[in-house]
């Protein structure tokens, strides 16, 4: 779950982690009563996931109630890059005589957390690692030892940052490894850490990723989940157990097991046609699930065909079969389907679709030929009775 | 001979007394794997169609002599499942629990690796079988034979889709090896292509590999130097967009890495041919078993 920077934010409070003062907005007028709270020069920030904010004019500094409200309006509402903007924050515009960056991120290949500073903070790591590695140190941390304080102290000196904050920023270090392991984090990224006039530390934005899976751990954690931003059919499929994403495409796509599903994107581009989503219906999925996930799939208006592509193991294909017979009944769907079933119960399964006789449901043999036929059903646009 | 499980595996299953711990124990019984004991603390004493349970990993491998276990016990307590297995003196642990934190799976990486004399497959995965000898999982070994193909992927339903296909080609597998889709898993292609490239059996190995992290690049440097086998791969996802999770929790696009095509470049830059579908994958295998 990746959090909007005010959530995170909430997050490294709880840690103690020293920020600049600030609220949250979803109106203007919401906008406006909060900087009569916190005051001038403030920033307003557009709340999106997504990089890139400034560059597309969702962050503005505003020295007045009618600056505010000025830009207040402009940003809510914004599409940055596919991104809605529903939210703001505004906080207090500081005095910054150096910006620096450091993150804690999950690192997959070494399987170690990495604890990374540099004193170039401001613009993307990523720019920041190819153009000048030398300001960028980094350190892996066995997880079994943690992070300790010779950890922070080698990397503040290695990252050569200024001699009297060196203790400062070690100890930020630490309370930014402590929140990954104590929230079960998977990424905490400050962008820029700040160095103020008074010589104090700050996170002034803050990048919070955390692990779905340890949710049950972190039962008040959930209040941060944005659930509202989501996509309607993603939200459906999500309360009935589906892994369902939604896609830019015109092919519906049912599929059994994450690899096999994403194989059939593939598959299903490779033969010229575009996805509408992706969806896992898991194992051992029953009539209903399979009906639940049609009624997802086809939730979607721009789907003009649906491929199921099954291959069942602990799936039984008449199951799936099943499914489709009952959707079929009940959501009297108005685009074609293409049926590919192999595996456990196939024989059967094919003959109860083939008994069923239902019109616009095109049973295939292989992955690659019902890939095939159901790109050119979308294409021609055959619509079911 | 085949890799991880066979005639010798003495299977020792944690959770067995739960619903689909004991559905799948007693498939895999079934099919022939010498399945010795159970594991649920409290239930000690008891027994699941004659298989004896224990309170604890220890009391179990002393009892029965188990060298391979299981997991098969919720994500909340499946860690501790992992190490207790590890602590008993356990060569061989598959761990077929889905949605381990990845904290969790952090943690337990780190100890194992401590531990030369034991190995992790998993966890979100399908398992190990190695087919006429043993099948310790969820693989529905109906569609496998014997053979001299090693299977290796992070996805099962693919790993079936692509086995089968090999099937009807009348080639069958040495051992199928499903690694699972998570961040950290306990055992990289690198591990499983090693023990196949030792196993006499094998003649030719098979990966089946996704999009995310960088396991299929570092498996690409390993085949150069270290592998003298044919391998043929696969990579799915390749249209993936980047940012959204497709399913398994390692299958993301991040960035400038994690992207199907690297991989695709990778593995082809050192000699491996890659199959641009399930069935292109079988075809090229074919192709290169029949000389």
């Amino acid at each position: 779950m990746d959090l909007l920077e005010y959530k995170g934010k909430q997050v490294l409070a709880r840690y103690d982690v020293a920020q600049l003062p600030g609220r949250e907005a979803t109106t203007v007028d919401a906008a406006v009563a909060a900087a009569e709270d916190i005051g001038f020069p403030l920033v307003i920030k557009a709340q999106v996931k997504i990089g890139g904010r400034g560059k597309a004019g969702g962050i503005k500094i505003a020295n007045t109630l009618d600056e505010v409200r000025e830009h207040a309006t402009n940003i809510l509402g914004m599409d940055i890059r596919g991104h809605i903007v529903h939210e703001l924050w505004l906080q207090l515009a500081s005095e910054i005589v150096s910006e620096y960056y450091a993150a804690v991120v999950f690192d997959r290949s070494a399987k170690a957390p990495l604890v990374m500073l540099s004193t170039q903070g401001g613009m993307e790591i990523e720019q920041v690692a190819a153009e000048h590695p030398e300001a960028l140190a980094m350190l892996h941390v066995d997880p079994l030892v943690g992070f300790h304080p010779f950890h922070a102290r080698r990397l503040a000196y290695e990252a050569g940052v200024d001699a009297d904050v060196v203790v400062p920023v070690g100890d930020m270090l630490a309370t930014l490894y402590e929140v990954f392991v104590g929230e079960d984090a998977t990424l905490v990224e400050i962008n820029p850490l700040v160095i103020t006039p008074e010589r104090e530390v700050a996170a002034l934005d803050a990048k919070v990723t955390l692990d779905d899976n340890a949710m049950f751990r972190h039962p008040d954690n959930a209040t941060l989940d944005d659930s509202s931003a989501a996509d309607p059919q993603e939200a459906m499929a999500k309360k009935r157990g589906l892994t369902y994403v939604k896609l830019d495409g015109d092919i519906g796509i049912f599929g059994n097991g994450a690899g096999l599903v994403m194989s059939t994107l593939d598959v299903v581009a490779h033969a010229g046609g575009a996805p509408a989503n992706f969806l896992d219906a898991g194992g051992g999925a029953k009539a209903e699930a399979i009906a639940a996930s049609v009624e997802v799939i086809l939730g979607n208006p721009n789907v003009k065909a649906v491929l199921f592509n099954v291959f069942g193991g602990i799936t039984r294909c008449d199951e799936v079969a099943r499914g489709i017979i009952e959707a079929y009944e009940i959501l009297k769907p108005t685009v074609p389907f293409v049926v590919r079933l192999d595996g456990t119960n196939d024989v059967e399964a094919r003959k109860l679709l083939a008994d069923a006789d239902l019109p616009h449901v095109y049973p295939e043999a292989t992955m690659d030929g019902a890939a095939a036929r159901v790109v050119a059903l979308a294409r021609e646009g055959v619509v079911a009775a | 001979m085949s890799i991880l499980v066979g005639e010798d595996t003495r299977l020792a299953v944690a959770g067995l007394t739960g619903r689909e711990g004991s559905y799948h124990a007693m498939n895999n019984r079934r099919y022939g794997t010498n399945v010795v004991a159970g594991i649920t603390p409290g239930k000690g004493g008891q027994d699941v169609e004659g298989v004896p349970v224990f309170n604890t990993f220890r009391q179990a491998v002393a009892a029965t002599d188990a060298n391979t276990a299981m997991i098969f016990v919720p994500p909340r307590f499946a860690a501790d499942s992992i190490l207790e297995a590890e602590d008993a003196g356990v060569a061989t642990i598959v761990a077929i629990t889905e949605g381990i934190p990845a904290h969790d799976e952090l943690i337990v990486f780190n100890v194992l690796k401590r531990n030369p004399g034991v190995r992790l497959v998993g966890p979100n995965c399908p398992g190990v079988l190695s087919p006429g000898k043993a099948n310790v999982g969820i693989i529905p070994a109906a569609f496998f034979k014997p053979g001299n193909v090693g299977v290796v992927s992070r996805s099962g339903t693919l790993t079936y889709q692509i086995g089968n296909e090999l099937a009807q080609s009348g080639f069958g597998n040495s051992t199928i090896v499903g690694i699972g889709g998570d961040p950290v898993p306990g055992s990289s292609f690198v591990d499983i292509i090693a023990l196949f490239q030792a196993d006499p059996e094998t003649e030719l190995i098979v990966m089946s590999g996704e999009i995310g992290g960088s396991a299929e690049e570092e498996a690409a440097q390993y085949i150069a130097e270290q592998v003298s086998k044919p391998v043929v791969a696969y990579i799915a996802g390749l249209t993936a967009p980047p940012g959204k999770t497709m399913g398994h929790a390692g299958a993301i696009v991040s960035g400038s890495s994690g992207g199907g095509q690297a991989k695709i470049d990778a593995l082809e830059a050192v000699g491996v041919r890659v199959g641009r579908t399930p069935t292109q994958v079988a075809q090229i295998a074919v192709e290169i078993l029949r000389g």
